[in-house]
């Protein structure tokens, strides 16, 4: 039977089950003596649950076999391989003769002659193929029809039908609640395995305080790996992200500030949306826009004022970066901002100050809390940022102070030392998850931070 | 309009015996909050360093006549007042009358006590120190101490001044933001239902307050309160729907009302 | 004077007071304005620096991209030279014989086909319009884009009668003539540092004189895979398959999965310290570094499930799982707006909780969560950098036909673009591959707040 064929059957199998409930439910609805009976469940309930046991343990059996059948029926056709044979198969050779053996099962064919043996066991592999399909035929056969006998004698005018199909929705809905958990947990879990994997190449200590980036040079001992220093990709991490904070800071909290008290209702309208585009813009697009235009216009504006200053830096990703961010930080500000209760610049106007001295002395100090969080939110976002700094910030892991020069980060070390040959067995490759761990601790403690501060704020203005 | 006729010819009759000077005067203001028009023309004289209370139902438009003193409705993005407010003869809607200066000889305190989330030092020194009032730190200090002490907050919080606004009780609260607003010393106070957010005991200390700065500065109280008007006001102004009906001496308007609605209100027939 | 220590009950010392009080305020007032100008115009400022950056972006893009669209085309005449394509009848499956050796007979004869010179074909239509190119091939070949034999040769696959015939053909030129045409590079660079050479530049400019090299909408952009042999004709097709089967895969995954956990936790979890954190947790997973999720995909799905190395349903995966949070969020605020009264009313006629979140509040808010699930997808669409980490960045020449064949994705494509060496060519064409991926997101973004405007507050 052919899978689609079977969803067929399941699908008609569902209907049945379901219109098998609802009659006999709704048959129930009159006793013997043709007495009205309440049902606890309206019939509609008692159908979807006999449905619910037709059909979705048969189907989760067809999942699981599905799953299971190829590795357990190459097992056993490798296990009855003449031992002349298996001798001399390599790993390779064993996958090759797997294909051939499926396709001469499948009636595809091979272009040469096959031999006796794999003759043998394509037979086989059809034998036990169509078997295995029959044996969970067989049992989805099965148990389809004992959920739908037992549900359905089940029915009863007592019988809380709805409650149970409720409980099933609701441990359906947290199943699906509990994948983000999982995410996180995976997140956590992984990363900590692999840099564990890394920590038994490299001392923590090189790590967390080295100084030095340089892990291509390396004798290939397992003892003693050096150049793993992460301290020159934090500063550039850091570095850039200074900047671009330096860029966002001033440009996205004035524009909060003018379109929230400032700007007349039609201008805010058109140019809010307008600077939140700014958010939308996919991050390749930004870093190609810093290698083509902001890179080459800030070397030559450097080289105006005798300044050498290099296309792709620290300056331009942090420039391009810092552009990237200030719409969150805009448009955060400008939510923090609108919070604080009109009483408070009442009060203030009310004194005499002008709208500015309102905004400065009253409402800024106000507002200071979440615009913080906002700021280390913006942080978190450049921190993490990584196409930006792969396409412009050079690429050089050095310690420098200078941010005309060329850097690199962690995100860019990421991506480059898990790119191209990906052997997770050498500490080239696993300092990418040691990396990605240090990473995902810093923004997770912005975010931490970020969250209570504005938590704390909301409250304080509820 | 036929009422606002009526109310000219009382506000007449209520003049028979000019107390003193006129300190702010309306003419004919009326305000729109954007199609809707809210006051429909109010005349009105306030004299020198009296206290006078508007009293009314509520959604009458005493606030808005009230914040048209001070032009707060310009903070109001659709309100949109004409006629004339003057004081001391100068009209304060006058393009050449800024309205800092305004705001600094109309003072204001609102409904909701609202001290700046800052010291309560700071709280006081806010307005002097915006206007540039003070040169010194001693002189500052001097300001804040006279500003709370005619609020009569001093020895409540003279060991604290640095504690936070915020944290003062709702009263103390309502008090500070008086005295941030006696510390510009400003000429009139406008008080928009000082005490309705206040406790009992709390709102009797601040009417007690009231009386103190009665005579030192002219002040106009809202008040949903008739026996607050009664108790701490020389005249009394009712509004009805926009209109002012009625302003007389305070114990005529309680004793001898003029106009049927004035009756109705104050018996609590309505409102 | 003091001004602080009158007696309040001092009528003239208060009046005096006042006055010298009005003086400093007058006083202060210039300056107070003047700074006040300052700071509104500081503000305007920034909009308009934030406006300008926009505008820039978008203008260095599109003023870049744009022309890329059209590239510079041959049109020739191709002579199906039977005399050069010697090849047998193109072979048919024999009643009887098996798939398979079929399949080799048939591969067979594409593998004579491989090795004929279609060069030639092309070699000879250029001899007509430029008499001395049969003279110098070399130089010719370089006109046209070395890809179009491979779709002359096409031609013949699918239709072998064409052999013998004359076909007037449009044929992408060779990417260094397209960048030459289009003044991409320096006209009077030394000979040494030009891509092309001399005699070829000089038949480039003839062959526009005479039309027969034109700027064409370029539909090689569109219809074709990547490719490193032949710059021309390299395309967006598979990486836009790629990203078409990963958004498949978050639409089908990361939208039922959050908009079921988001009704979970908002309309069923009971309030305490676990729900708590699960919102927690959600907030920070919405705010992890999008490459933190590439290493998970890295790690979980290539290393620990083998999954194919490059394949969409990974990236799909990747995606999905951040963008979860996104569609979590979007939906629960969505929820959170819908006024109780609705669940209340819905209680008060007897519907059960289960009955009163699916009947009356889900349809509500449905066009919420549409909303926010087309922008956690048109940023998923953007995403770069966790593809970067499960091999999504190797070169791929196919158009994939299933989720678990390699596989680019549009943005992957930008990077790899952007990244090849003939920057004069592939600037421009990176930018237009940007415009593409723009469009799509603008597109996505559009209908969300064409959603939003249109269902927006119906209670
Ligand atoms: N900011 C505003 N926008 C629009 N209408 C307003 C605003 N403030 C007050 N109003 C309207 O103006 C009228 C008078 O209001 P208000 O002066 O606050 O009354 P009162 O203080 O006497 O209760 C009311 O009908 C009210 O709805
Ligand atoms: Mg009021």
């Amino acid at each position: 039977m052919s899978n689609l064929m079977l969803a067929g059957v399941l699908l008609m199998l569902l209907a049945l089950a379901y219109q098998l409930g609802l009659t006999r439910s709704r048959k129930l609805t009159t006793d013997l003596s043709g007495q009205k009976v309440r049902l606890h469940s309206r019939p509609v309930y008692h159908g979807a649950l006999v449905a619910f046991w037709t059909v979705v343990p048969a189907f989760g059996v067809f999942l699981l076999w599905r799953f299971i059948q190829p590795g357990v029926i190459n097992q056993m056709i490798i296990a009855q391989l003449p031992e002349a044979i298996m001798a001399g198969m390599t790993d390779s050779d064993m996958r090759v003769f797997l294909r051939r053996i499926t396709h001469l099962s499948s009636g595809f064919g091979l272009s040469d002659q096959p031999q006796p043996h794999e003759l043998q066991a394509a037979e086989l592999l059809s034998v036990l193929q169509v078997r295995g399909h029959a044996l969970m035929l067989a049992l989805m056969a099965s148990l389809a029809a004992a959920g739908l006998y037992f549900s359905w004698q089940q029915i009863h005018p007592d019988l809380r039908a709805r409650n149970q199909m409720e409980r099933v929705v609701k441990v359906a809905l947290i199943a699906c609640s509990s994948v983000a958990i999982l995410t996180t947990i995976g997140i956590v879990l992984s990363m900590f395995g692999e840099a564990m994997r890394f920590f038994a190449f490299v001392n923590p200590m090189d790590f967390f305080f080295g100084t030095t980036w340089n892990p291509r040079f390396q004798t290939a001992g397992t003892e003693g790996q050096t150049g793993f220093g992460m301290l020159p990709l934090l500063w550039g991490t850091v570095m850039i992200a200074l900047i671009a904070l330096l860029v966002a800071i001033p440009v996205g909290l004035m524009a909060a500030i003018y379109m929230s008290e400032y700007a007349p209702s039609r201008v805010r309208s058109v140019a809010k949306p307008i600077i939140e585009v700014l958010a939308g813009i996919p991050t390749i697009v930004y870093g190609f826009f810093a290698l083509i235009t902001v890179g080459p216009f800030l070397s030559s504006f450097g080289a105006t004022f005798g300044l050498d200053i290099r296309a792709t830096s620290a300056l331009t990703a942090g420039v391009v970066m810092g552009i990237m961010i200030i719409p969150f930080i805009s448009s955060l500000s400008d939510d923090i901002i609108t919070q604080v209760p009109r009483s408070l610049r009442d009060g203030s106007l009310g004194l005499g100050a002008t709208q500015s001295e309102t905004i400065r002395k009253v409402v800024l100090p106000a507002a200071l809390p979440g615009i913080v969080g906002a700021i280390l939110l913006a942080a978190s976002r450049a921190i993490g940022e990584t196409m930006i700094v792969v396409l412009a910030a050079g690429n050089s892991p050095v310690l420098t102070a200078n941010p005309f020069e060329a850097v690199s980060t962690m995100t860019v070390t990421i991506v480059n030392q898990l790119t191209g040959d990906l052997d997770f067995a050498s500490p080239q490759s696993l300092v990418a998850f040691a990396l990605g761990l240090t990473l995902f601790v810093i923004t997770l403690l912005l975010n931490v931070i970020a969250l209570v501060i504005v938590r704390k704020y909301r409250e304080q203005y509820e | 309009m036929k009422t606002v006729k009526l109310s000219s010819e009382r506000l007449g009759v209520s003049n028979k015996q000019p107390s003193g000077k006129i300190k702010m005067s309306a003419r004919d203001v009326k305000v729109f909050y954007g199609e809707s028009e809210a006051l429909h023309g109010i005349d009105m004289d306030i004299y020198e360093n009296e206290v006078i209370a508007f009293i009314g139902p509520s959604g009458c438009g005493k606030s808005t006549f009230l914040r048209c003193l001070n032009r707060m409705n310009d903070t109001i993005d659709v309100a949109k007042v004409t006629g004339q407010v003057l004081l001391d003869e100068q009209d304060i809607y006058d393009p050449s009358l800024d309205v800092v200066q305004l705001r600094a000889r109309v003072g204001m305190v609102f409904q909701k006590p609202n001290p700046f989330p800052k010291s309560i030092y700071e709280n006081i020194a806010y307005g002097p120190r915006l206007h540039g009032l003070v040169e010194t730190r001693r002189e500052m200090d001097e300001v804040v101490e006279s500003s709370l002490r005619r609020a009569g907050l001093w020895e409540e919080v003279k060991d604290r001044l640095d504690a936070p606004g915020t944290g003062l009780s709702g009263g103390q609260q309502q008090r500070l933001c008086i005295a941030r607003a006696i510390a510009v010393s400003p000429e009139v106070i406008l008080m928009d239902e000082p005490c309705s957010a206040l406790d009992p005991i709390a709102t009797s200390i601040i009417e007690e307050l009231i009386d103190e700065l009665k005579g030192s500065y002219t002040l106009v109280i809202v008040t949903h309160n008739m026996q607050q008007a009664a108790r701490v006001s020389d005249k009394t102004a009712f509004f009805h729907l926009g209109n002012l009906i009625e302003l007389n001496k305070t114990d005529e308007i309680f004793t001898n009302p003029q106009d049927k609605k004035t009756e109705d209100y104050i018996t609590g027939r309505f409102g | 004077m003091k001004i602080s220590t009158v007696n309040p009950q001092d009528k003239t010392a208060l009046a005096q007071q006042r006055d010298l009080m009005q003086q400093r305020v007058a006083q202060s007032l210039a300056k107070r304005h003047a700074k006040e100008k300052r700071f509104k115009l500081t503000g305007q400022l920034a909009v308009g620096t934030a406006l300008a950056f926009v505008a820039i972006l978008f203008i260095s893009i599109f003023s870049k991209g744009l022309p890329a669209f059209w590239q510079a085309t041959l049109t020739l005449d191709i002579y199906f030279d039977p005399d050069i394509i010697l090849i047998d009848e193109k072979p048919v499956q024999a009643a009887g014989e098996s798939d398979a050796t079929f399949q080799e007979r048939y591969q067979a004869w594409q593998m004579d086909l491989a090795f004929i010179n279609f060069n030639g074909l092309i070699l000879n239509a250029l001899a007509e319009v430029i008499p001395e190119a049969a003279a110098h091939p070399r130089d010719a070949m370089r006109l046209v884009t070395s890809g179009e034999r491979i779709a002359l040769r096409n031609l013949v696959e699918e239709d072998p009668s064409i052999i013998g015939s004359r076909k007037r053909l449009n044929l992408l030129a060779d990417a260094n003539v397209d960048v030459w045409i289009k003044g991409n590079i320096d006209r009077d660079l030394a000979d040494s540092r030009q891509q092309l050479s001399a005699r070829t530049r000089g038949w480039v400019d003839q062959l526009v004189e005479q039309g027969v090299i034109k700027n064409r909408f370029s539909t090689a952009l569109f219809m074709n895979a990547d490719s490193r042999s032949s710059l021309a004709s390299a395309g967006l097709a598979g990486a836009f398959m790629g990203s078409l089967m990963m958004m498949l895969i978050v639409m089908f995954l990361a939208v039922p999965l959050g908009v079921a956990s988001a009704i979970y936790l908002e309309e069923f979890a009971p309030k305490n310290k676990l729900t708590d954190l699960i919102e927690v947790n959600i907030n920070n997973l919405a705010a992890v570094p999008s490459i933190v999720f590439g290493l998970l995909g890295a790690s979980v799905f290539i290393l620990w499930f083998k999954l194919p190395l490059s394949a969409p349903v990974v990236g799909g995966l990747v995606l999905s799982l951040m963008t979860l949070p996104t569609v979590i969020i979007a939906t629960r605020s969505t929820l959170k707006a819908i006024p109780p009264s609705i669940r209340s009313a819905a209680l008060g006629i007897g519907a059960s909780k289960v009955q009163s979140v699916f009947h009356h509040v889900l349809p509500l808010a449905i066009p919420g969560i549409l909303t926010g699930s087309i922008l956690g997808i048109a940023q998923a669409l953007g995403e770069t950098a966790p593809l970067l980490l499960i091999g999504m960045s190797s070169f791929v020449a196919s158009v994939p036909s299933s989720p678990f064949d390699q596989s680019t994705a549009l943005p992957v494509q930008i990077y790899l673009w952007q990244g090849n060496e003939l920057r004069n060519f592939f600037e421009a064409r990176t930018s237009a591959a940007i415009i593409v991926l723009l469009t799509m997101m603008i597109s996505l973004n559009a209908l969300a707040i064409w959603l939003r405007r249109h269902f927006e507050n119906r209670w």
